[in-house]
């Protein structure tokens, strides 16, 4: 499954590392940051629940970058 | 501005006003640690949140980031400083107060540019219908969200509204501008019967429209999407810029960290000087110079805004890697039919007939009055009035050959050469390509008609403008006849052309040419999306014509051109140049820049300013200069 969610950060070095966190949080498959657009995309893995999982990615991606936001 | 852009505005000035002040007070203050204090009210001002994210960072373990590199090169000019007043000199703080000026500065440059480019390239895209108009339960007209709308529902849509929902139009006439959508800014003139695609513009009556869809299948929602995934397919370039910033900076750290250790070491060992402050000194300065921002911005940004500039021209391109593929194209395959001709039968010529041409058309048209075979249609086209079907009787259609029947009286039959020797009538070859309809009027020989795809109005200059663009070979594949094909491919100026090929032969010779190529040219495919899915998504790019309102094209392509003008081939290729040559120059500018400037730093020729300003400039010019790629009018 697929999901899109606005996010808010000022850098691009800074969603950079947010793709990264987000990668690397577990029910991610695959998540991609533009920061042109301000999206994140992040596929799920099967079974997983979104809503759990982008809290994770959320904190995870505070953890890197304390001045960003996703808009779950 | 946003408020966020604001605060760090008024930040920046204050701190500016106060490293005046500064200036002016320092000459009248001896005690240094008193100073010090001074400098430090504007350097933590504008400085503050520059210093937490470097402190966050190495709480979290991401150690290396531009706010990292900024807190050291900063802290090594205080700690300069402090130790040059403790022995007596002079202590000098105001480069490191300078240098968080100034990056805030370049910071808040940088965000004020990204943000009037997304905004400029959003309005560019802005199809985005906000409301549907429709009639409630007391006939009322109420403005709803275009999700809550059900396929089958009539919306109004009034004067300058956008259509929100793809349907047909029941009532009314009116003019709409597709330009949001096709790049075209020609009004077309629409009217009952008429299909109107969301995103258009209404722009002179009152349209009752029956939606054909939903609005998350409508074609406004369906570019919205596709133009917002566009950004996450990363380029090449992009992807060598996130892995580069992952080395760089951490290498940059430790050169500068060699750069303070080594030398004083090597010197003391040689039992000079070892001038420890003086090489801590530089380090800083390669610390500041080696910020990548320039770099890390840039790059993203003239992507973006080369995607934006092509959306804005109704050239949909699927990603940034799409951008870059397009640039090293050097083989265009084209499909004939739909992409270089229209696709659709007209009449082009009629000969040998003693009638006038009016007359002619009008007795074939009542003959064909029942039919609904594409030649019957395009000659009832031609006809320009509605046939009446009571003038004619006794009707037979010859399967293969033609059709037969009475006319007002008279016996008229219209077929093929077949049919004409059947009833033995003496007709004239056509030495046209195309479909040849002869026409015998009471058993003696009235002409014939000729029927045949039409070229395109822009074929012939989007193959020139494709040479002049650096293509090295077009080519034409087709099913239909070698005739047709030998003559379309000389009127267009087509290199090479394969006809009268099934669709896996399409497939076999597009693979043949793919390996036949250098690996570094592309080729790109363009055809308009009917049944040509396998030879789309077989080659490095392909491109969906005319594919407004066809979803499979949309799907299978990975650069849609809204319209079906084939000199929008020419022109994808030629953004995707510009934006491409941006990209680089502002590679090599910026990496060179900030190389040159090591060096001087590393060996003490540069200070600390220049490499701010090296730093902040170079970040300037790149942004401006990838915004460049957004401006595509004249390309």
């Amino acid at each position: 499954m697929k999901k899109t969610y606005p996010i808010e950060v000022d850098c691009a070095n800074c969603a950079e590392k947010m793709e990264t966190a987000a990668k690397n949080t577990e029910g991610v498959k695959d998540a991609t940051v533009s920061f042109m657009t301000l999206k994140m995309k992040v596929e799920f893995d099967e079974g997983a629940d979104p809503e759990a999982v982008m809290k994770n990615v959320l904190s995870n991606c505070k953890k890197v970058e304390e001045d960003c936001e996703i808009f779950i | 501005m946003k408020k966020k852009e604001k605060k760090l505005l008024i930040r920046i000035i204050t701190a500016a006003v106060l490293t005046v002040i500064c200036i002016f007070c320092d000459r009248y203050i001896t005690l240094w640690y008193l100073k010090l204090l001074l400098y430090m009210i504007p350097y933590l001002l504008a400085g503050y949140d520059v210093l937490k994210k470097a402190f966050h960072g190495i709480r979290n373990r991401q150690v290396f980031d531009e706010n990292f590199l900024m807190t050291v090169a900063t802290f090594g000019a205080i700690f300069t400083g402090i130790t040059n007043a403790v022995r007596g000199g002079d202590g000098d703080y105001l480069e490191a107060v300078a240098v968080m000026v100034l990056y805030q500065t370049g910071e808040l440059f940088q965000s004020i540019a990204v943000g009037r480019s997304r905004k400029n390239i959003s309005s560019l895209m802005d199809i985005r219908p906000d409301y549907a108009n429709i009639t409630d339960a007391d006939g009322k007209l109420v403005r709803v969200d275009p999700d809550e709308v059900e396929t089958g529902s009539i919306i109004t849509v009034n004067p300058g509204e956008k259509v929100p929902i793809d349907g047909i139009i029941k009532e009314g006439t009116s003019a709409l501008n597709m330009s949001a959508l096709t790049g075209e800014s020609i009004p077309i003139d629409v009217g009952a019967g008429s299909q109107v695609l969301s995103g258009s513009i209404n722009l002179s009556g009152v349209l009752k429209v029956e939606t054909t869809a939903d609005f998350e299948c409508s074609t406004a929602s369906k570019i919205l999407e596709l133009v917002e995934n566009a950004a996450s397919r990363k380029s090449r370039s992009e992807n060598f810029i996130s892995k580069f910033s992952r080395y760089y900076t951490p290498a940059v750290c430790f050169s500068a960290l060699a750069l303070a250790l080594l030398p004083p070491l090597f010197l003391l060992a040689a039992g000079g000087d070892p001038m420890v402050f003086d090489w801590i000194y530089r380090a800083c300065t390669f610390l500041v110079i080696s910020c990548p921002c320039a770099v890390v911005i840039s790059i993203p940004l003239s992507f973006f805004a080369g995607l934006g500039g092509a959306g804005s021209r109704g050239i949909l391109i699927k990603g940034s890697n799409y951008l870059e593929t397009l640039s090293k194209v050097k083989y265009v395959v084209f499909d004939k039919t739909g992409t270089l001709t229209h696709g659709s039968f007209e009449v082009t010529a009629l000969h040998h007939s003693p009638l006038s041409a009016k007359e002619l058309l009008r007795i074939t048209a009542h003959l064909e009055a029942h039919s609904s075979h594409p030649i019957a249609l395009s000659i009832k086209k031609a006809c320009g009035m509605q046939p009446d079907p009571g003038l004619v009787t006794d009707i037979r259609e010859i399967s293969g050959k033609g059709i037969t029947g009475i006319v007002e009286g008279k016996k008229v039959a219209a077929g093929n050469a077949a049919l004409m020797q059947e009833l033995g009538v003496d007709y004239i070859d056509c030495h046209h390509t195309g479909t040849i309809i002869h026409v015998a009027l009471d058993g003696s020989y009235a002409g014939h008609i000729v029927i045949s795809d039409t070229i395109k109005h822009g074929s012939k200059a989007a193959v020139s403008e494709l040479k002049k663009a650096g293509i090295k070979k077009t080519i034409m594949l087709t099913g239909d006849s070698e005739k047709v094909a030998s003559a379309v491919a000389k009127e267009v100026g087509i290199d090479e052309y394969h006809a009268g090929l099934l669709p896996d032969e399409k497939v076999n010779l597009v693979e043949e040419i793919l390996r036949s190529k250098t690996p570094k040219e592309r080729l790109a495919f363009a055809g308009d999306g009917i049944n040509d899915a396998p030879v789309l998504s077989i080659s490095d790019i392909g491109i969906a014509m005319g594919a407004l309102g066809s979803d499979a094209a949309i799907e299978a392509a990975d650069v849609v051109l809204m319209d079906d003008d084939p000199q929008k081939i020419a022109k994808a290729i030629r953004i995707s140049k510009k934006c491409l040559r941006i990209v680089h120059e502002n590679l090599i500018f910026s990496i060179s820049v900030k190389v040159l400037c090591l060096i001087l730093g590393a060996a003490g020729l540069a200070n600390m300013w220049i490499a701010i300003l090296a730093d902040v400039g170079v970040m300037i010019l790149a942004v401006l200069n990838a915004i460049r790629a957004l401006f595509v009018k004249g390309v």
